[in-house]
Formats: C-alpha cells, structure tokens, sequence
C-alpha cells in the first residue's frame, strides 16, 4: 500500500501551528499533508522536519480542534504544487488555492511546486524599461522599471493602499500595447482593504485581467507562508510562459513575517533580531527575487511589495531586510500625511536602484538624470535649513538660503502632491521640476549639464 | 578505499543527518539522495553524519542514499577560468542554463573547466630538472593579457621524465610526468585544491604599494594596499555593491575575483552585462577578460552560499600563486556569516552573540588572513598579491553587530557609509570622519616617489579642513551661516568644494567614474589652492558671496568630469583663470 492511502492515526503532539506525527515512513521533506479531525473537516500541513519515522508538520489552517487521539495525517506524496493556467486570470482564490468566486474551478495546464526554483544569474536580462506610473515623485525621482522589485514601506493607517492601486491603475509602458496582468496577493488584510483593491480594478476594467489571492485578517495565520508563493508561481507562469507584463502586489509583508515568527517560535528555533528567524533574509529573498525579467523572453515579472512597519522603524527587521533584498523602496511618512499630502512619500530615504539605466535620452529625457540629483540635493538642503530656522529664525538665513527654504516647500506642494486620480506624464513631472528648480539661482544647478539648462530652464532657455 | 554509504535518517531545510557514515572525515564531500545532490559533512558523531546540502532539499526523504566521495570539497584550477561565472561550489552557471534552462535544476553535474577546449602550451621547463611545487612548467595565453603559467601543484615534486612538445591541448592531457623517489607522476594543467585550505607560500611580505581604483575617497583619503584588507559596511542602499562594482572595474589588480555571496540576481547580471563592454584603463582589454565570477544569489542554496567566498578565495590563490596582483570583492560577508548562523542554529549549536555560532570571529579571521603580499612557493623568486575587500551588511545599519564588529577587528581599511549623506545622494557615501586605512603611511611614498612630493601633505591639509568644517557646522546649527567670521566662511566654502567635487564622484558618469592619481592629485592641488587664495581675498576684504559666483569656481566643480586625456592642458588653464579672477576681485575691493 502507497503513503498515499494510509491514514495515520499516530498524532503525538501539537504545538502552537505545528503537529507531530510518529510510526510513520517514507515522508518527504516539504511533503503535503492532508490533516483529518474527528468531525471530518479537512486541512492542508506540509513536512518542516522529516526523520524514518516521525515528521514535524506545520498546518495552514491552524491547529484548533486537533487532537492526539482522531485527528489522522495522510502524506500526499508531493510538495506543494499549484496548478496553473491562463484562465486563472479574472479569477479569485483562497489561501490555498481554491476559487473563492463562484466560477467553476480552473482545469490546469500544467501544476507546478509553489517553490520555485532560482532564476539562473546569466539567463536574466537586466530590467530597463521604463515604467510611467504617473506620480511624479516615482517617475520623476525613483524611477519603476520593468522586472524591477520595488517595495512600499508604510506605516498603519497611511494610504499605501490607496498609492498601489493608483500605480496599479496608471502604470504603463510608453508607446506599448501588451498583454499585462495583475496578480494580487493579499496577507492577513482587512476585507475593507481588499474591498478597496476589488472595486478600484472592477471601476477601472481591470479585475478581468487580475488573479486575485486572499488571505484576510480573519483567515488562518500560517497559510500566508504559502500564498505569496502561489502567487509568484502564478505570476511565473503568466510572465515566463504566456510571455504577459505581470505587476504582483503583495500585502502586507509585515503580516507575512509575523506568520513566519510564529512558526519559528513554536519550533524554539534560536531566534534572531527582535525574535524573527536568523533566516528571514534567505526566506524572504526567495520571494522578492522571483521578480525580473528574462532574457529571449517577452514577459516580466514586476513586484511591488508592501509592508508597514512596525512604529515607523525603518530599522525593524522586516523593512530591513527587505530593503537589503530589494531594488529600492518607495517610503510613506506620517509627517507629510498629517500636513495633508498625498501621497505623502518622504522623498529622501526613497531609491530605485536601477533608475539610472532605465532613463535618459530616447527612454524618458536627456535632462532626467540631472534634474533628479538636483532635486535630490536642493530638497536635502531645504530640508536642513528647516531644523535651522527653528533655531535661529528665518533673518538669520541668507538671501541664497532663503531661496532654498522656499524651493523645499514649493517642492512638497507641487511636485509631491498630487491627486489619488492624476495621471502625470513624465514630461509633465519635469516640467513641474524646472519651474521649481527654477526658484533657485542658476548658478546652483551644479548637477544639471549646461547645455540642458539652456534647453529646459523657463527663465533661462533659448526661446523666452 | 572501501565505499562509505549511509542513509538519510533526518532532513531540515539545508540540514540532513545519514547514518551508517562510519569512516567518514570532516569536510568531506557527499552525494545525497538518489538525485545526488551535493552536501559536505559538518559534524560527525558515532557513525552519525550531518550534513550540509549545496542543493534545495525538497522532496528528499529518509531512506534515501548518501555516498561519500571522500574528498573535502575542492576547486578545479586551470585555464578557463578567466570570464567564466559559477555558482558557490563553481558549477558553471552558463553551462547549467544550457542544461537545466533559464531556472536553475537540482542535481546537474557539470565540470568546471571546459574538457574539450584546446589551449596552446608552450613549455618552460625542461626534461630532467628537478621542480618542486610552484615551479613553472609552461604557459597557456588565457586571454589577451593574461598569461596562465601551469605550475606544479604545491603538494607535488620531483625530477621531469618527459614533458610535451609546443602545442594545443587539452586540460585533462598529460603534460608532463614527473618522477620522485622512483615513483611516477602525471600532471594535467588542471589542478584540484580544497577550499578551506590555505593554499601555502614561502613567506608574507607587508603590503607597501597603493592599490589604485581610482576613487577619490579610497586612493587619496583611506586607500588600500595590494595584499591588504578592507571593510566596507553599511545599511541597505549605502553604496556597498555600486562602490565593490567600481573597484572591480577600476583597480589596477591584473585579475579581479568578484563574488556576489547572498545578494541580488540582477548585479550579476549587470556585471555579466557591463564588464565585456568596459575596458580595463592599464591594457585596454575589456574587464571580462581579467575577470571570474562566482554568483550564488541570496535565493540559491544557502549551504552554497557558505562555499562561495572560499571557492572565490581559493581562485585568487592560484593566480597569486603565478606572480599576479589579484583582488577579491565579496558582497555580502554578512550573507556569508548568516549561512553560518543558519547552518549552525539548524545543528542546534551554542548561539553566541545574536544567534551567530562561537567561530564566526575565527572565520571571519581566517578568511581575511588568505589576503596578502607574498613570496610564492616555488624555486624562482616570485611574488604576487591578494587583496580583499568585502561588504558588511549590518541590520538596521548599526555597526555594532557581530559581524561588523569582528571584521573591524582584523582589516586594516574601513570605508564607513553613511545613510545621511546617501539620502542626500552624495556618492560614494564614504563617511570621511569615521573611517580610516592603515596603509596610509605605507602607500604614501609610493604617491610621494611616483605623483607629487607633497601628497602627503596635501591630504593631510585637505583631511584638516573636513575636519573644522565638521567643527564649524556645529556652530552653524546654532547661529546660523552668516554670524561666523569671513576667515571661516572661507574655510566652509573650501570644504564644501571639497566634499561636493572631490569626494563625491558619480559611479555613472562617463568620464568621473574613474579618475586616474595623477588627475586625483592635480585636483586636489587646485582645490587647495582655491582654498589658500580665497582665504586671502576675504582677509583683504572681497566678499565671499562674490568669491564663490566666479566663473572659475564653476570650473573647479566640474574638474572630475573633464576627459581624462584633456585635463593637464585644462587645469593649468583653470589655474591660471583662478588666480586671475581673484585678483581682479582684490583690486576691485582695494581700490
Ligand atoms: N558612487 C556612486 N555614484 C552614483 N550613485 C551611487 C553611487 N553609489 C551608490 N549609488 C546609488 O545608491 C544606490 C544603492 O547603492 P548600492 O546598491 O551599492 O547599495 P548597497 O549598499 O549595496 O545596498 P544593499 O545592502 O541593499 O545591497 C545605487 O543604486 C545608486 O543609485
Ligand atoms: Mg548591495
């Protein structure tokens, strides 16, 4: 008889999300379980741990209601596979897989280990091209590109929700016209949140080319290990087979993070910073890296991950690791928020990693590059002067410093803010960026090459 | 030998246990399961072995063969190496995409160096002499520039019985045959050695000669020997991996070993992409040609991870070994450290401080003293280099973690980078107060003999004005610009052209993105000349605001970008166009 048909009835213990099985054979590594209770209710573990004849298995669904003594195990025989196909696009599925709308379920082309394996270094393509997300102070100064990992780091109750959707909504490729998609994975949100999402695609036409995946703030914990990898397996198979522009929203990571330290509590794994796992880099790297483009083929794979994070401590584990695997991050502040801008990113600690090859002349303009480190540079100055003129008020500033102090507030006002519906080119952004660099005395613009200056300067070009 | 075969009795994540592994040795190298995935024993007890997998361990079950190769975990050496990319244990990632496609498989087996390729091999030595390990049999042109001398391997001695004509071979071909104390050896050009091994020399030199990378910050204010050690650490962002880019394009290393230890796909493919268009500044060959990469990204195998800094190192040995200087980038030592900690929570071993295992210290010193200047073994006289520099990653940026900590503690250069000033987008964000080299009083002759007498002291000028400037905004914070002083307006204008056009440099830009010595200390000269004068023109009464709108300040800001053939004929210009305009500003006031 194969493992497949025995029910093992050999439960010995259970321990927060894990439970162990003994007098078992032949089990396998990150193996399926299938987890019967006494009143017949299914659930799904998978194998943490394998020895000859016991296994430590994590279950999704929670361990409530298990016991040692009905509760039976049934080893699949497999890893967790997700089965794919192309009419998974429009649809919506649970924690585990299963549609949550009242479509009939998906016949796969093809099922695929959630898992993934590592895209080999020499077969990808360096990510270029560029994304027009419409907001100014992503297109303008942290530029999107195609393939790119690009997370929002946010705090409780500020709109990053509100902000993916508009670039969910916005983005696009200039002069391009390709099959795209939208895969949605959301950990441990509220329903509000994702109703949020659900109706901005459903207004907007672009539910009908969304996969959606839930998990919400009421649905088990520790199935949030595994959603964001069927996602990306999803998203996989849409970009690197049906050759689509796939954009994966996953969040909230913070969420995803907490499930990951429960399990590692529960194993008494030693812990490391803030008691999270000593391995969250590795873990969580072996989600963001499943973004990026391939070379020979058509499709892309672009990941905007969002997490909140815990007090606003960019310093906390997991915005930390994250930006340590990441291409840059996109950073929300409560300050600019409570001043009512939106979307209120704090533009200093922000970065793109790969905007440099992704614009310039014949991608967005030949000015970009300069225009950005200016921006960059005043807003720092600006910003600084602030600190100084709570100290010794604004007469003590000269008339050059003055003129700073006016840009960095222009500069919050105008290019910062900007509508949830606004839909900027980035030939609008830059021309909002040199009327506000213009506020400055030209002789400043030491980051811009001269000959731009005299083509794009309002006060100084050669046709005014 | 008699087989060691054992089974599989546990699996977690990287880690499984086998038993009945009797006769097994430390560091040996195993086959696991019956997809033979690669592991190396890390701990033995009785006849139990544990086990670390260079593979993902999915699906593995207990039951499942393990057979010992009995051999520690060692690296191929020969011609081929050069431009090749591999992964922590050096499969050859081009070949594995071949074979396994754009994902990468378990289980491929492939060899290191290509067996059927045919390189020319010239002889050297002759029949009959008697060699000893080290001594140079022939040479192979590996690339353009670089000569591979096929050497005999460190362990190996004897009297030549026969060597091969001129000629293009194989590596596995025998080459030479060598016979001591009546027993008979066969060399190939291809070497093996283990990787945890230091690979032996005759004696260490201390370093004395700049490694040149054209970095303003790192040649002029806190350079590196060859043969000498460097930390560069810093929080996510800082510049760590944009400034081990730049040095491994621009160091005047003959060969560069880049090892991308737990960080992103994408880098490597930027180097893979970038280093055959790049040319290098002493040969004008492109990069790739002086070049091995080794990638193990933070998503492949973390056991795997561990293997690659000692594959790469190992790598920069043998090339030492023939007489090169060869320099070592490793992004991310932290990565490195982490495997470690994971690996050795996953054994349940003694956590010392922050989870990381008791030795890390130890083998983050081990690793560093494989660094060095040395004579290298063999009977010619020969010496060649490895210099190592690696990325910190420390959480949260806080540079008082263990690994930040304990690497501070054995390298001799520390490039601390600061998040502030990369937020501001000042690059390389090399924080010029806090971090230090000491190699400064070794290199500096070289500067003094080689680029200008007074280098030395022009750094040092240039060091003091950073170091008031940073004394001086401490008052600006509290008063504000405009109450201090003319002399010290001054002397923060002149620190300001200093940080903002000499310590700053765009990695990106065409021509800044290397600035060759002598251009280096040209630049700094007119800087501090500017400095001088302009501290005179305010004792003589011209305002500052005027001083610092001339034309030529303009010029002075823009001096890195100048084409690196033009600059001697522009600065002297420049010079003169400065001392000019300042006097016209004097008179102005005078009169
Ligand atoms: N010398 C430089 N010139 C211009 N830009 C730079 C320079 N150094 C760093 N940067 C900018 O900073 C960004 C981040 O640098 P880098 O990727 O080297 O950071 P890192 O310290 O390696 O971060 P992580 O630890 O997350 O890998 C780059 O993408 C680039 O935009
Ligand atoms: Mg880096």
């Amino acid at each position: 008889m194969s493992n497949k048909d025995i029910e093992y009835t050999t439960v010995i213990g259970v321990e927060g999300p894990l439970m162990i099985v003994d007098g078992i054979k032949d089990v396998a590594y990150n193996e399926v379980v299938k987890i019967r209770l006494a009143d017949g209710e299914e659930r799904t573990g998978q194998v943490l741990e394998a020895f000859e004849h016991k296994a430590i298995i994590q279950v999704f669904e929670g361990t409530r209601g298990l016991d040692t003594k009905l509760t039976s195990a049934r080893f699949i025989g497999e890893t967790m596979k997700l089965g794919v196909s192309k009419d998974m696009v429009g649809r919506i599925f649970d924690g585990t897989g299963n549609p949550l709308d009242d479509a009939p379920p998906i016949i796969p082309e093809e099922r695929r280990d959630i898992n993934g394996e590592p895209i080999n270094p020499c077969a990808r393509e360096y990510p270029r091209e560029f994304i027009q997300t419409g907001i100014s102070t992503i297109d303008g100064l942290n530029t999107l590109v195609r393939g790119q990992k690009l997370p929002i780091f946010s705090g409780a109750g500020l709109p990053h929700n509100e902000l993916a959707a508009q670039i969910a909504r916005q983005a696009k490729v200039l002069g391009k016209q390709e099959a795209f998609a939208v895969v949605f994975c959301a950990m441990g949100i509220t329903n509000e949140e994702a109703n949020l999402f659900i109706k901005d695609f459903e207004n907007t036409g672009a539910l009908e080319r969304t996969v959606m995946f839930l998990n919400l703030a009421d649905d088990p914990t520790i199935e949030r290990i595994i959603l964001p990898r069927m996602a990306l397996t999803c998203a996989e198979y849409l970009a690197f087979d049906l050759n689509m522009q796939v954009l994966v929203i996953l969040t909230d990571m913070t969420n995803y993070a907490e499930a990951l330290r429960e399990i590692a509590a529960a194993r008494e794994e030693v812990p490391g910073r803030r008691g999270y796992p000593g391995y969250m880099y590795t873990d969580l790297a072996s989600l963001y890296e499943r973004a990026g483009r391939i070379k020979d083929k058509k499709g892309s794979i672009t990941q905007i991950p969002m997490l909140t994070m815990p007090d606003d401590d960019i310093t906390h584990p997991i915005p930390d690791l994250t930006g340590y695997i990441t291409e840059g991050q996109i950073v929300l502040e409560r300050g600019l928020n409570k001043k009512n801008i939106y979307p209120p990113i704090a533009v200093l600690p922000c970065l793109s990693r790969l905007m440099d090859r992704g614009i310039g002349e014949g991608r967005t303009r030949g000015d970009h590059a300069g225009v950005s480190n200016q921006l960059y540079a005043a807003y720092a100055e600006g910003n600084d002067l602030r600190d100084l003129v709570a100290i010794v008020g604004e007469d003590a500033l000269s008339e050059r410093d003055r003129k700073f102090l006016e840009f960095a507030d222009a500069f919050e006002q105008r290019f910062v803010t900007q509508d949830n519906h606004e839909d900027r080119s980035i030939i609008q952004t830059l021309t909002i960026a040199w009327e506000l660099l213009s506020i400055l005395p030209p002789a400043e613009l030491k980051k811009i090459d001269e000959n731009y200056i005299r083509m794009y300067h309002p006060k100084l070009n050669s046709e005014t | 030998m008699p087989k060691i075969k054992g089974k599989i009795v546990r699996i977690s994540g990287p880690v499984i246990e086998a038993d009945n592994m009797h006769g097994s040795k430390m560091y040996d190298v195993v086959r696991v399961g019956t997809e033979n995935l690669i592991g190396e024993i890390i701990r033995l007890n009785k006849d139990v072995a544990t086990i670390q997998v260079y593979e993902d361990t999915n699906g593995l079950k207990p039951g499942e063969p393990v057979l010992s190769t009995q051999e520690p975990l060692s690296v191929e050496l020969g011609p081929g190496l050069i431009a090749n990319i591999y992964d922590g244990i050096q499969r050859p990632l081009p070949t594995i995409r071949k074979e396994t496609g754009d994902f990468i498989a378990r289980g491929v087996e492939s060899d290191a160096l290509d067996r059927k390729k045919k390189w020319h091999f010239k002889p050297i030595a002759k029949k009959g002499a008697t060699v000893i390990g080290g001594d140079i049999l022939g040479e192979v042109q590996e690339t353009s520039h670089i000569i591979h001398r096929i050497m005999v391997p460190p362990q190996h001695q004897g009297t030549i019985e026969s060597i091969v004509k001129e000629g293009d071979y194989t590596i596995d071909t025998e080459i030479v045959v060598l016979n001591h104390n009546d027993k008979t050896h066969a060399l190939t050009m291809i070497q093996r050695w283990p990787v945890r091994k230091p690979r032996p020399v005759k004696n260490k030199n201390d370093p004395s000669q700049p490694l040149i990378t054209g970095q303003r910050v790192v040649d002029t204010f806190f350079p590196v020997a060859k043969g000498g050690t460097a930390a560069i650490p810093g929080g996510f962002g800082t510049g760590k991996t944009v400034m081990l880019h730049q040095l491994a394009k621009w160091s005047d290393a003959q060969i560069v070993i880049y090892v991308g230890c737990g960080e992103r796909g994408n880098e490597m493919t930027d180097v893979l992409q970038e280093f055959p268009k790049l040319e290098d500044p002493a040969t004008g060959e492109p990069l790739i040609n002086r070049t091995v990469l080794i990638a193990n990204t933070s998503n492949m195998p973390v056991a795997a991870r561990d293997a690659s800094v000692y594959t790469g190192i190992t790598i920069a040995e043998y090339y030492r070994d023939m007489g090169y200087d060869v320099a070592l980038m490793a992004d991310s030592t932290s990565r490195w450290a982490e495997a470690m900690r994971e690996i050795s929570g996953r054994l349940e071993e003694m956590p010392g401080e922050e989870g990381y295992p008791a030795y890390l210290a130890s083998r983050l010193a081990e690793f560093y003293e494989r660094a060095g200047r040395v004579n290298t073994i063999g009977s010619q006289k020969r010496e060649g280099s490895v210099s190592v520099m690696g990325a910190v990653s420390p959480p949260g940026g806080d540079f008082s973690e263990p690994v930040a900590q304990n690497t501070l503690r054995i390298v001799k250069v520390f490039w601390a980078l600061d998040a502030d000033l990369a937020d501001r987008r000042h690059f390389p964000s090399i924080n010029w107060l806090k971090s230090y080299s000491l190699y400064l009083s070794e290199v500096s002759k070289w500067w003094g003999d080689t680029i200008g007498k007074d280098w030395l002291k022009l750094r040092n000028n240039a060091m003091a004005l950073l170091q008031k400037e940073s004394e001086l905004q401490e008052i600006v914070k509290l008063v504000g610009p405009d109450a201090l002083p003319a002399r010290e307006r001054a002397l923060l204008e002149s620190a300001k052209m200093i940080r903002e056009n000499y310590l700053q440099q765009s990695a990106f830009h065409e021509i800044d993105t290397y600035c060759p010595e002598k251009k280096q200390y040209e630049m700094l000269r007119l800087m501090l000349k500017f400095s001088q004068l302009i501290e005179d023109a305010v004792s003589k009464q011209v305002h500052i605001d005027d001083l610092i709108i001339m034309k030529t300040y303009e010029g002075l800001a823009r001096m890195g970008k100048v084409p690196n053939e033009d600059y001697p004929k522009h600065f002297k210009q420049l010079e003169h166009d400065l001392e000019k305009e300042i006097q016209a500003l004097i008179k102005e006031r005078v009169k």
